[in-house]
Parts: structure tokens; C-alpha cells; sequence
């Protein structure tokens, strides 16, 4: 959508044909300057301490099966939230929910929660959950940095702070694991809000 | 650079009331409408803002792909006519500009859209008869 000046245009063209031109052009450049805003900051900070009281309780659960369960009801939650903040957010601005960005950022992040959800049930029960921490914050930042692209600047470095995180993750004792958690899935997700609720509102 | 830019654009004619070249109803809104806006670069500017709270001078220039002069004469004279705010501060001692859209501005904005929908409304009406 690069600026072309009126001079470089057609020197004649019908009024409504340019009426539609400049229809097309304003929506093309509200959705640029938009890109993803529907992020709810505070509800960026309420996944964020959830995932701090998930990695609370995780631990003393008896056994791998109900520490898994433990994580994936709080990606329930938080998905909950994300998605039941952002339609406010939306529906409060007049904003459809699924505009241009929205659903870039929608795919991008999509195939890599869905790898994550599909490795989660391959290897829980075995011997390898143990990488699980580790694959859910690469994966997840993964989507974040990709999605990213289409929305606000701060999303793929907190992405990209999301697979570092992992990365160590994925090295570091079995006991780790919480806290590592709770260093991504809370802190940076508290860290992101606060970010998107001072600087795009909400 | 963009001192010398604005001065041209000082010296520039006011932008000719736009005409229909073919279609008598869309010929009738014509004189209605805010030249101002329809300039392509300024109308950006104005539909960015309008989709943010605020917008910096690279942002502005990113979204608009357009250069520092050019962006920096048509956001001046859009300041004038009041339709957005500029803030300049530093930060980390780099200077920073900030674009607001104005209350005048949004309003500009929202007449010219409606401008925009009756001609075509109106053409289409032409079309079917």
C-alpha cells in the first residue's frame, strides 16, 4: 500500500471510482495502523497469574498425570480469558473481532499450539513428559513471534523471550520445570500486559 | 530536507474543488467535499490515527511508506487546520514525535467517509435507473 500521488494517477477517473479507491485505502490503512489490538492487556495479566498459582499447586500434585492435568486446565483458562477479553475489547471499540490482522495472527499461532497439543497427548504417560515444559514455551513462543508479525511490536519479543526460556528448559532438571513455567507462561504474560494495557489501553 | 519541502508546499496552490467527470449525481456532492483530507498522503495520515490512540513520525512514515519531508509537510498542515495534535519530546535523548488525532479531525474524517458513501450510493442509484 505504498502513498502514490494524485499526479501519478489516472488524470480523469470518475468520482465514485475514486470515492471507492479512497474507501479501500482508508480501511487498508487503519488495519496497518491497528494490527492487532484486540490484546487485552489486563486479561494478559490474569493468564499470567494463573499460570504463577498453576506452577504454585503443580508441584505437589501426586504424580505426572495430575501435573499435566493442572497444565493443560490452565491453558484452558487462559485461552478462556484471552478470547472472552478480546471480544469485549472488540465488541467496546465497535471492531469485528476477525478483522485482516486479527486473523493473521490467528494461523500464525494456530499450527504451533496445535503441534504443542498433539506432541502433550504423543508423549504424556511416557518417559519424555519430561521435555514437555520445555516444548510448550518454544512452541508457544514460536506462535508469538510469527503471529507477532501482524500485531504489536512488543508480541515477538515476548515471543522470542518465550523460547529462550524453553530453550533452557529443555536442558534443565526435571525440578525446573515449574518455575520455568511460571517464569514464562506467568511473568512474561504479566510483563505483556502491562506493556499493551499502558501503551494501546485496555 | 523537509524544511525545503515544506516551504514548496506553502507555495502550492489550495487543492482545486473536485469534480465528476462523468455521472451527474456524483457531480452534485462534489463541492462538499474537505480538500483538505483528499489529499491521498494527509488522508492516511488521518485514517492512521483515527485506528490508534497515537502514532510516532517513523510509524506514520512506515504505515504511509512515504519520506520524512513529504509526511512532515502534509502532518504540518494538517496540525494548522487543527485536525491533529503534535507532542515532541526525547526519550533515551532521542527526539520523539507524537500524532494525535484531534476531535476536529475525527469529525473531518467522519464527513468525508459519509461524502464518499453518498457518491457511490448515489452512482449506484444513477446505474439503475
Amino acid at each position: 500500500m505504498a502513498f502514490r500521488s494524485r499526479r501519478t494517477m489516472d488524470p480523469a477517473p470518475a468520482l465514485h471510482e475514486r470515492a471507492l479507491d479512497d474507501l479501500r485505502f482508508i480501511r487498508q490503512t487503519m488495519e496497518q495502523a491497528a494490527a492487532f489490538t484486540a490484546f487485552s492487556g489486563r486479561s494478559l495479566v490474569v493468564i499470567g497469574v494463573t499460570a504463577m498459582l498453576a506452577a504454585v499447586i503443580a508441584p505437589v500434585a501426586p504424580g505426572t498425570g495430575t501435573w499435566l492435568l493442572i497444565w493443560i486446565g490452565e491453558a484452558v483458562l487462559a485461552l478462556t480469558i484471552g478470547v472472552a477479553a478480546a471480544l469485549q475489547k472488540t465488541h467496546a471499540a465497535g471492531e469485528p473481532l476477525w478483522s485482516g490482522p486479527a486473523m493473521k495472527f490467528s494461523f500464525s499461532v494456530a499450527p504451533s499450539l496445535a503441534v504443542g497439543a498433539l506432541l502433550t497427548a504423543a508423549v504424556a504417560g511416557t518417559a519424555m513428559a519430561k521435555l514437555l515444559p520445555g516444548v510448550w514455551l518454544l512452541l508457544y513462543g514460536g506462535g508469538l513471534v510469527s503471529g507477532g508479525m501482524f500485531s504489536l511490536r512488543v508480541v515477538p519479543v515476548v515471543g522470542a523471550g518465550f523460547m529462550v526460556i524453553g530453550a533452557v528448559a529443555l536442558f534443565a532438571p526435571v525440578e525446573s520445570g515449574n518455575l520455568l513455567l511460571a517464569a514464562g507462561f506467568g511473568a512474561l504474560h504479566v510483563v505483556l500486559g502491562v506493556v499493551v494495557a499502558r501503551k494501546y489501553g485496555g | 530536507m523537509a524544511e525545503a519541502a515544506r516551504r514548496r508546499a506553502d507555495r502550492a496552490p489550495a487543492p482545486r474543488p473536485l469534480r465528476g467527470v462523468r455521472g451527474g449525481a456524483a457531480h452534485e456532492h462534489a463541492p462538499a467535499l474537505d480538500a483538505l483530507i483528499h489529499h491521498r498522503l494527509r488522508l492516511g495520515i488521518l485514517s492512521a490515527l483515527a485506528a490508534t490512540d497515537s502514532l510516532t513520525f517513523n510509524e506514520l512514515k512506515s504505515i504511509l511508506k512515504t519520506t520524512d519531508g513529504n509526511l512532515s509537510v502534509h502532518a504540518r498542515r494538517l496540525e494548522e487546520a487543527a485536525y491533529v495534535t503534535c507532542t515532541k519530546r526525547f526519550e533515551d535523548r532521542r527526539p520523539r514525535t507524537e500524532y494525535r488525532l484531534a476531535s476536529a479531525g475525527r469529525q473531518a474524517l467522519q464527513r468525508y467517509l459519509a461524502h464518499m458513501e453518498a457518491l457511490i450510493r448515489a452512482t449506484r442509484a444513477t446505474l439503475g435507473r
